[in-house]
């Protein structure tokens, strides 16, 4: 069974369909990329299946270990390990990085029936894994995300996608944003994340961030369906024509 | 000393006081005056002062909406009558009393209990006041022929006419006096418990903190089980020394079907601190008032505050900041959370007198809407009449916002956590300027008894 399977996933909004059709297994342990120009539906993707309020599923199933994920809250799903790294990621004042994070993760543990962690085990395992992705303890007494440059939002992302563990990731436009060396720095969060027991799904514009996380399988998206599936070749091959081929046979 | 006969002038006079015609009830409020005469302290001048009050308050009547300053919160129409003088706390209501004054205690604070509007010894902590602060009851003071002399400063009143009410009526009260260079360790905490039910209590207190002297001040109001339906009326003078600092922390939960109106009258002397923050969380009606006189040069003042409000309650915070002289900074943030059907009002003032240059005031008042029924006015004003200053205000009213919702929500947090974490994160921003730790602690924990009662 795939860790995620998407059958004929049809969603709109206002009447208008943005994803019109797409089919899509994912299994442990692969790396998708899903590239498309703007306005194809890749984003819209990922947040229907993070349960993004405001999408009207029309038709169609997304099943996660076998479990109708559509019919979950976003809480229950990322409880189950899905996470979504956000293109934009929210700033909160008043809530400070750290006291979000415990939220969260004890939250999740709460949801799964696992123990709560005390404050001190908490604080131990938010240095280590800050200290891997080089981000300062300072950063983590702040609001979250407030303040925070265009990189030092990504890589808190990451950040919450090492602490929570999750099985599927899904990593929206992560590279938006980001200078060449932000970029490198989160791409090698990226692969030290990846394991047998964990898929991620990449949604990206450009093939500069492939360059950095090697993707098993990439997908073409275009006017809300996938029109075209490969491996990771298919990415330089879309930098050379571009997406207009695709556009085309819609 | 600050002199506090320069009036805080930020009230402004009703142009309409005289037309109205008034209602019956408020005839009748000439009697409850006439009534409760005879258990009133003071005699002599302090008599005098009671019945120019009482004529001051007759003329205009109960606020209402024709008054500017009393346009959201309409007491004529929202009150109607003023009810009679409570009783005084027998036996029995001071048990009641002292269970209620216990569940709001501050901790290490000196505890002052002011039952139905009369100070009750028997609760309060009076042996472990400090040296260096005297603390009286008003009635004393009022009735002590030596300190006669006080009493126009401790029943000073303004054009307002709540507040004129309150100067004809009080019963009782305290005189907290903080001598110079004197750093008080504990905060002074006042514990207003109501324990009557249809019954209308005035309190008056008064505080005056020496030249460089540091003090807390933290005013709670509660009611006793069983109190409903009555009217508390309490003003605050307070007169604070030149380099001297004070944060006041108050806390008004008035029972749900009760009214609750609090007036202070703050005057600031040079380069001194005041801190001060006020939060409503309940009572059917409840107003508090704040004019703070910055009168010395070089002064820092933060005047904070929250309305937390749900049902069908109102809660009204009108703060009025007069910048008499140069070289002041003021900062204002107010948070309304309104649910149900709740009615929040915020009114700031920030006037800034001719001779006031170099001053530095900021206002920011945001609503957090949790309802589609709730209401949030906001009224910012600038009265600006000098140049070369620095002056901003900002009012937003809103709901949630969805986004964050959903990126808690995508992290974990079901959906009504994710909404106390937003909530607590937006009322944070008003609490976090209390300085003390403590003080902190004590106003999160009754934000977080408020929000836990959210269905």
């Amino acid at each position: 069974m795939a860790l995620l399977e998407i059958r004929d996933l049809h969603v709109g909004v206002e009447n208008r369909g943005i994803i019109r059709g797409v089919h899509l297994n994912v299994n442990a342990g692969e790396l998708h990329a899903i590239m498309g120009p703007n306005g194809s539906g890749k984003s819209t993707l990922s947040h229907v299946i993070a349960g993004k309020p405001g999408y009207e599923i029309t038709g169609g199933q997304v099943l996660f270990r076998g479990e109708n994920l559509l019919r979950m809250e976003p809480n229950e799903r990322a409880a189950k390990g899905v996470f979504l790294a956000f293109q934009y990621p929210v700033d909160i004042p008043g809530v400070t990085t750290t006291n979000f994070l415990r939220a969260a993760l004890n939250a999740q543990r709460k949801a799964r029936g696992q123990q709560e962690f005390s404050t001190p085990e908490f604080l131990k395992r938010v240095r280590e894994v800050a200290g891997s992705l080089n981000i300062p303890q300072d950063m983590l007494k702040r609001g979250v995300n407030v303040g925070f440059s265009g990189g030092e939002k990504k890589r808190n992302e990451i950040l919450q996608m090492a602490l929570f563990e999750p099985s599927l990731c899904l990593l929206d436009e992560i590279d938006s944003g980001l200078d060449i060396d932000a970029l490198r720095t989160v791409a090698s969060g990226i692969n030290a994340l990846r394991s047998p027991e964990r898929a991620m799904i990449v949604i990206t514009h450009y093939r500069r961030l492939l360059d950095h996380i090697v993707p098993d399988i990439v997908h073409v998206m275009s006017r809300g369906r996938i029109r075209k599936s490969g491996g990771k070749e298919l990415a330089l091959e879309l930098e050379a024509c571009g997406y207009a081929q695709f556009e085309d046979a819609a | 000393m600050p002199n506090l006969k320069t009036r805080p002038d930020g009230l402004r006079e009703s142009p309409m006081k005289q037309v109205l015609a008034k209602a019956d009830a408020e005839r009748a409020t000439g009697d409850v005056f006439a009534a409760a005469r005879g258990r009133l302290p003071g005699v002599g001048l302090v008599a005098q002062i009671r019945a120019r009050a009482f004529d001051v308050y007759k003329r205009a009547g109960l606020p209402h909406r024709r008054m500017e300053d009393w346009k959201y919160t309409d007491l004529r129409a929202l009150i109607g009558e003023v009810l009679p003088l409570a009783p005084r706390p027998d036996a029995e209501a001071l048990v009641r009393a002292k269970v209620s004054a216990k569940q709001v205690a501050a901790d290490q604070a000196v505890k002052l209990v002011l039952v139905n509007g009369i100070f009750a010894p028997e609760l309060s902590d009076i042996g472990r006041v400090e040296n260096g602060v005297v603390v009286r009851s008003l009635r004393e003071v009022l009735e002590d022929s030596a300190t006669g002399a006080m009493a126009g400063l401790v029943l000073s009143t303004t054009s307002d006419s709540a507040i004129s009410l309150n100067a004809a009526m009080a019963t009782d009260g305290l005189v907290i006096t903080v001598n110079d260079g004197n750093a008080v360790k504990r905060p002074i905490q006042i514990v207003h418990v109501a324990t009557g039910s249809s019954v209308s209590t005035y309190t008056r207190s008064y505080l005056q903190l020496g030249k460089e002297a540091h003090a807390a001040i933290v005013e709670s109001f509660v009611p006793a089980e069983g109190a409903s339906g009555y009217q508390a009326n309490d003003a605050m003078i307070a007169l604070v020394g030149d380099e001297a600092s004070l944060s006041y922390i108050r806390v008004a939960a008035a029972a749900s079907d009760a009214v609750n109106i609090s007036s202070a009258i703050i005057a600031v002397g040079a380069r001194a601190k005041l801190d001060l923050f006020s939060m409503t969380c309940s009572g059917s009606i409840s107003r508090y008032q704040g004019f703070i006189t910055l009168t010395g040069e070089g002064t820092k003042l933060s005047a904070n505050g929250v309305n937390l409000v749900r049902d069908k309650l109102h809660a009204d915070t009108t703060i009025v900041v007069d910048h008499a002289v140069p070289h002041c900074t003021s900062r204002e943030k107010f948070r309304a959370v309104i649910d149900d059907c709740g009615r929040s009002v915020f009114q700031g003032r920030i006037v800034v007198r001719p001779a006031a240059r170099k001053t530095d005031a900021t206002l920011t008042s945001r609503a957090l809407l949790l309802s589609d029924q709730a209401e949030a006015d906001n009224k910012p004003e600038l009265e600006i009449l000098a140049d070369d200053v620095v002056c901003s205000h900002g009012a937003t009213s809103g709901a949630l916002d969805d986004t964050l919702l959903f990126y808690l929500r995508a992290r974990g947090l079901s959906e009504k956590d994710a909404q106390m974490l937003l909530i607590k994160a937006f009322i944070g921003e008003a609490i976090e300027g209390i300085t003390s730790e403590n003080l902190r602690d004590f106003v999160t924990v009754e934000t977080e008894r408020w929000l836990q009662a959210r269905r």
